[in-house]
């Protein structure tokens, strides 16, 4: 491929940002079917109760209304799913879910009943009079209780649900080799996506039995739930995905989705159903939860020995990604740091709180608190600037990490923790009762599935007659320009301007299967799978016109609807020309690519001991904060990021990834929590629930590193995730350096600070 | 609770009249909406998103807080009055340029801001321009962005 690119790594301005920006896009909430009826979900007001009467007699009887649907409706409630890769210490997982309540509650707002009405109006009236009579149950809500042998069972007679270790060296030799040891437990909060879209489909049946769904899906492979819940082959149920208003692992699991299937294979008729944002703070998962204990020793010139960490994260009340967040969390609690020995014990835990699941970073970012305070505080121990204690031990490529995966690609912490720190400038001045400090954290985030998943992602590309290209990939677009950078891709390859690219995306039954747009590896797979494809139709193209030019394929090249040789830049066609020859020949330039994630075997053991991931993205950021020492406020006033992305598609897209990323981080580094009290949820609205406006944040400075070492098309790395997690710990390190004291619990909220400044 | 009375209504929306019967609790987010003008958003319904943004009679307005009834005889515009494809509205083009959008969920409803806000004041500070946006949450860009698009607009810079 030439080195000189006419669209990757360019700032371009996508032909999806000018539909938004013109208002032309149908979200999953702007859809809709001639006599579609309204759905809602009538939802448990209890965390922990068995149902001992359900009356929808009323409900059902309300004019207008179509049908109300409970549990004994649902073909196949329950579903028990095994978890792949599963520790023989929990035993083989088995993950109970239920559709809607049978008997027993297990968190407050599960679903209990289905109402589908003529109008809105109708549906939400209908919800006031269904009566449900419930008798409480033993309740658990903290996940260190819910450890223990006589806490009350959430799912069958162990709470805990997954358990990874990581074991490398020896953990106790390591530390009597340590001049400095600092031990420390850290906790996170449950942080709640708050994409501004709200869940949101319309399902219907169409001419050929098929049951349709067009909702705002990050996986549109769940079509294959959807028809186990219903019994029917999976060929009959089809996923239309949408462009969504944000997700971040939001519109993971399952939403909506199989609400609306139900409901329309029951009444026959078109459905919608968009979640209100209450129902979407307690009708769906959050961000788990994790105390995490961490003991870190150091020689005295700043070499790590030994790391030795708890980690257990609050599962909520059914199983989810649980255990695979917990994965994450295991492998990367080392930090990007070669240690010698280790010593790592996670679990994931069932309490009565709502599940949690999928949420950008997936268990790599309370990690990343905890390593990164870890290295600050062992820093200041050791006397030692705490960006030379971190070079003394940044993974390079080549070094095996602590879960036993070799790094492949390069590793450019030292830069980007230079980079970041040194665009903050001068420190500011401060006040008496308002004192700066700086601070910085560095992180490492995996990027692709967990290759025992065995992931692949497929794509179609085709020239048409006229030279123009047509794509078909089933990558969802979850908002941060998937779409686009497939368009960006194969218009590189066939040389065209990305108006000539049309792309179909993410429908079940229309595009190849790409997978899902989660644990950043979009880019990575459907960017690989459309690039492979573009260049098996470019090979079409070239092989035609050697022939026709009778030069070497080798030395063709494709540009501006033109193929020319390199050589001789004279000698050229029309790529028309060679299109309709091929079409003469039946030599259809159209062809289907798979592209394959490394193959492993699924982890039997409970120590994890072979490679997990393709790959990381390795990154830095630095603040400037200011205390306020009468208020405990934390205000930002300069942040910079840098993340290594080995090869921007669109850079524009790149700074934007970062920048919101960080901001994300931000929220969960010093304002969001979703609060819970006894398993009722506190914090429902974006009034309750605060996450950062314009005015919380300052210009976030993006640094884009590009080593070219990744495994995406072109060298290029995975960015969505990577650039949540370093926010936290940044902040927090450089609150320390502001005023001394070190927040060991997240969000650093006002409160917090406040009451660590008295002690 | 059903029978309810009904008022007429009747509004203009980017110059074009829209005439409907709506219960007084009809919120002008859902009077818009139930009149396909889908480009206006439903993030909260609360106020507390800004994704339901709208110019009514000039200012910048949440419609979803809004009684249709407070907004009879009001002239709306929402995002469609910008521009078209063709043409882009100098502040949809800045958009475009600058990244400022990303799901684009927010963006109908910041465009709006936005635009109240250069039509009251034609050269904002960065500051301005973060506190006039403040009431419109966006999730993924992380503001910078929009904060340089709407200033390039200011400045008349086109990138
Ligand atoms: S929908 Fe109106 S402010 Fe959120
Ligand atoms: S672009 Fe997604 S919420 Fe603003």
């Amino acid at each position: 491929m030439k080195e000189n690119f006419s669209i990757i790594g360019k700032r371009l301005g996508g032909l999806d940002e000018k539909d938004k920006v013109l208002g032309n896009v149908v979200f999953a909430d702007d859809f809709v079917m001639p006599g579609m009826l309204y759905a809602r979900v009538f939802r448990a007001e209890k965390a922990s109760a068995k149902i001992k009467c359900l009356d929808i007699l009323r409900a059902q009887s309300l004019p207008g209304v179509i049908c109300v649907l409970t549990a004994d409706d649902v073909p196949h409630n329950e579903s028990v799913k095994n978890v792949v890769g599963q520790t023989t210490e929990v035993g083989l997982l088995e993950a109970k879910h239920q559709v809607l309540v049978k008997e027993r509650v297990r968190y407050w707002g599960e679903a209990i009943a289905l109402v589908a009405a003529e109008s809105p109006d109708t549906a939400c009236r209908a919800l006031e009079l269904i009566e449900v009579e419930y008798e409480d149950l033993p309740a658990v809500f903290d996940p260190l209780e819910a450890m223990k042998p006589d806490a009350p069972k959430i799912h069958g007679d162990n709470n805990i649900i997954a358990s990874w270790k990581l074991r490398k060296g020896d953990a106790e030799a390591g530390f009597a080799q340590a001049d400095v040891i600092v031990e420390n437990t850290y906790r996170t909060p449950r942080q709640e996506h708050a994409h501004i879209e709200p869940e949101s489909g319309v399902s219907w049946m169409d001419d050929m039995g098929v049951i349709n769904i067009r909702y705002a899906a990050q996986v549109i492979e769940h079509y294959r739930d959807i028809a186990t819940v219903l019994g029917i082959p999976e060929s009959r149920v089809r996923v239309i995905g949408t462009l969504i208003g944000g997700g971040f692992g939001g519109k993971e699991d399952v939403t909506v989705e199989v609400f609306l299937a139900l409901l329309t294979w029951k009444t026959g008729r078109p459905v919608k159903l968009t979640y209100t944002r209450e129902e979407m703070g307690y009708g769906r998962h959050k961000r788990h939860p994790y105390v995490l204990k961490y003991k870190t020793g150091a020689t005295k010139d700043g070499k790590l020995t030994a790391l030795e960490a708890e980690l257990v994260s609050d599962a909520g009340a059914y199983v989810y990604l649980s255990p695979w967040v917990l994965v994450y969390s295991t492998v990367h609690s080392t930090g990007p740091y070669f240690i010698p020995n280790v010593k790592v014990d996670a679990s994931s835990v069932l309490t009565n709180n709502i599940m949690s699941s999928a949420c950008r970073g997936f268990g790599g970012m309370q990690v990343a608190f905890a390593y990164e305070s870890q290295m600050d505080e062992l820093a200041e121990k050791l006397g030692m600037d705490p960006l030379e204690l971190r070079k003394k031990n940044f993974l390079k490529r080549g070094d095996i990490t602590a879960s036993y995966q070799e790094i492949t690609s390069e590793v450019l912490l030292e830069e980007a923790a230079r980079k970041a720190k040194a665009a903050l400038g001068e420190k500011g001045r401060g006040s008496k009762t308002k004192k700066i400090g700086h601070g910085f954290a560095c992180s490492w985030q995996s990027y692709g599935r967990m290759t025992y998943l065995h992931d692949t992602s497929s794509c179609w590309v085709n020239l048409e007659m006229d030279g123009s290209a047509v794509v078909r990939t089933g990558i969802p677009d979850l908002g941060g320009g998937q779409r686009e950078s497939v368009r960006a891709i194969t218009a590189e390859v066939l040389g065209l301007k990305l108006e000539e690219v049309h792309v179909i995306s993410t429908d079940s039954q229309v595009t190849p299967l790409s997978g899902t747009v989660t644990a950043t590896r979009a880019l990575y797979m459907s960017g690989n799978a459309a690039k492979l494809a573009s260049e098996n139709v470019r090979k079409i193209i070239v092989e035609e016109a050697s022939e026709m030019l009778s030069a070497e394929p080798e030395r063709l090249n494709l540009k501006d609807k033109t193929v020319y040789s390199v050589d001789e830049p004279s000698k050229l066609l029309p790529l028309v020309d060679v299109i309709k020859r091929c079409a003469a020949e039946g030599k259809v330039p159209q062809n289907l690519a798979t592209f394959k994630a490394p193959f492993t075997e699924p982890i039997t053991t409970d120590i994890i001991k072979d490679p997990v991931f393709p790959d990381f993205t390795f990154g830095a950021q630095a603040a400037e904060v200011e205390v306020d020492l009468e208020t405990g406020k934390v205000n930002i006033l300069k942040w910079a990021a840098a993340h290594d992305v080995g090869q921007a598609i669109n850079l524009n897209r790149v700074e934007g990834q970062i920048e919101g990323g960080a901001v994300q981080g931000i929220g969960f580094g010093i304002m969001e929590d979703y609060l819970e009290e006894e398993g009722v949820p506190l914090t429902w609205n974006l009034h309750d629930y605060i996450i950062p406006t314009s005015k919380d944040v300052p210009d976030i400075m993006s640094i884009v590193l590009q080593s070219k070492s990744g495994k995406g098309p072109f060298g290029a790395k995975g960015i969505g995730e990577p650039s949540i997690s370093a926010a936290a710990p940044a902040i927090v390190n450089a609150i320390k350096d502001a005023v001394g004291i070190r927040i060991y619990h997240i969000p650093a909220t006002p409160e917090r600070i406040f009451l660590a400044l008295q002690e | 609770m059903s029978n309810r009375e009904l008022y007429d209504i009747a509004l203009t929306v980017n110059d074009q009249e829209v005439k409907g019967r709506v219960k007084a609790e009809t919120t002008l987010l859902d009077f818009l909406r139930d009149n396909n003008f889908y480009e206006v958003k439903k993030g909260c319904d609360k106020g507390d998103c800004g994704a339901c943004t709208v110019i009514m009679d000039g200012k910048s307005t949440l419609s979803c807080i809004t009684s249709v009834l407070q907004a009879q005889g009001s002239k709306i515009y929402t995002v469609k009055s910008l521009g078209t494809w063709d043409k882009l509205h100098s502040l949809q083009q800045a958009f475009v340029d600058y990244e400022a959008v990303q799901c684009g969920f927010c963006t109908p409803g910041m465009l709006m801001t936005a635009k109240a806000l250069l039509e009251k004041n034609d050269h904002p500070s960065r500051e301005e321009i973060r506190e006039a946006i403040s009431g419109n949450l966006c999730r993924c860009t992380g503001y910078k962005k929009i904060v340089d698009a709407i200033e390039a607009v200011s400045k008349g810079v086109r990138k």
